[in-house]
């Protein structure tokens, strides 16, 4: 693959990630103003969330967004100011998504099982 | 009439008739020098620079050609802002009779107001913004019919004179050296849609890659600034949706 076309398919992904993580959020936010109306404890959201299926997959994309976006926009910074840009960033970058995909998924995991 | 850089004496006040010009001189490294000049009707930033220039310090350096706003050659950092100066009406820049003129930002400084364009042109053969073209002197001129999106889109954006305003007012540039820059980026767009430029693709992979259109924040500072009203960042934002579709086709 060519640095133009990786590149550009970095970018599109970004933008594509963002779109994603803004719907994501105002559903989230949503629901949690729907949730808190009258207190919320511990026990009242595993009862909600346990075995959820529509939860987990909500959730679960929301985590693969945050995953791609995240370490794309960090990318971004860190060759804008600084003069880390070699091929070690973008292993750390990918480093860092399955990072954040693995700890997405393992809190996702915690609230559904 | 010169006086050297420092503070103000008091018999250099501004008054309604003397302009108070503090001037940059040196390089990299230089002093920002006062002046009082004449104000006049209908007087451009251009002629307040000649005016020093010829009857002030005749040492000092600055770059002119056509005075008409054509050639793109007279442009300075005007009290902070990148203007061309020969269009640039004093009244239109400073209502206390101030002016602060220095070089364009982000270019070398050769001396006093004149940098080095060389970087900023250099980035425009590094676009490919050289038009490309696939036939010969014996064949037919070709038709581009005006009404076309392709053509609508070059008009809009032709027009550059290369004054580097833009460049000296993009952030990115400052932050990203390697940054190809509006100007440049702006050429290519328009030979991205020059329907007789065999070039494309070679010209989108330039673009796409590190320091090409991508890099663009779209803090529209090029647009805000270009003295010939032309909006890089639209151009800049074609680019971007040309690239991904060239990605996306396996064609980068």
């Amino acid at each position: 693959m060519t640095p133009a076309r990786r590149d550009t398919l970095f970018w599109l992904a970004q933008r594509t990630s963002a779109a994603v993580l803004a719907l994501c959020l105002l559903v989230h936010l949503a629901v949690i103003i729907y949730a808190v109306r009258s207190g919320l404890t511990a026990a009242e959201i595993l009862g909600r969330t346990r075995g959820n299926a529509p939860l987990a997959a909500f959730y679960g994309v929301f985590v693969i967004a945050v995953s791609v976006h995240a370490p794309l926009g960090l990318r971004a910074i860190l060759s804008e100011w600084t003069l880390w840009r070699s091929r070690s960033q973008t292993w750390a970058m990918a480093a860092l998504a399955v990072l954040l995909f693995g700890l997405g998924m393992r809190a996702v995991w915690a609230v559904v099982q | 009439m010169v006086a050297m850089a420092g503070g103000l004496t008091p018999e250099m006040e501004p008054t309604p008739s003397m302009l108070d010009v503090r001037v940059w001189h040196g390089a990299e490294r230089g002093e920002f020098r006062h002046y009082r000049v004449p104000r006049r009707d209908s007087q451009t930033v251009l002629d307040v620079v000649t005016h020093i220039q010829r009857h002030l310090d005749p040492t000092l350096s600055y770059r002119f050609a056509c005075r008409v706003g054509m050639c793109g050659s007279c442009a300075m950092t005007v009290n902070g802002v990148a203007r061309w100066t020969c269009r640039t009406h004093v009244d239109q820049v400073t209502s206390d009779g101030r002016l602060e003129i220095a070089p364009l930002a982000h270019l070398p400084v050769v001396r006093d107001l004149v940098t080095d364009m060389r970087p900023f042109f250099d980035k425009w053969a590094k676009a490919k913004g050289r038009f490309q073209g696939g036939s010969t002197r014996s064949d037919p001129v070709a038709r581009v019919l005006p009404d076309t999106p392709e053509r609508r889109a070059v008009d809009a954006a032709i027009e550059c004179i290369g004054c580097g305003v833009c460049y000296a007012s993009c952030d990115v540039v400052g932050w990203l050296p390697d940054y190809l820059g509006p100007a440049a980026l702006n050429r290519a767009w328009t030979l991205v849609n020059d329907v007789r430029d065999v070039s494309r693709l070679e010209r989108l992979r330039a673009v796409a890659e590190a320091g090409g259109c991508l890099s663009c924040h779209s803090h529209t500072s090029c647009s805000e600034r270009c003295p010939k009203k032309i909006a890089p960042t639209a151009g800049i934002s074609g680019l971007k949706r040309a690239c991904a579709r060239a990605a996306l086709g396996g064609e980068l």
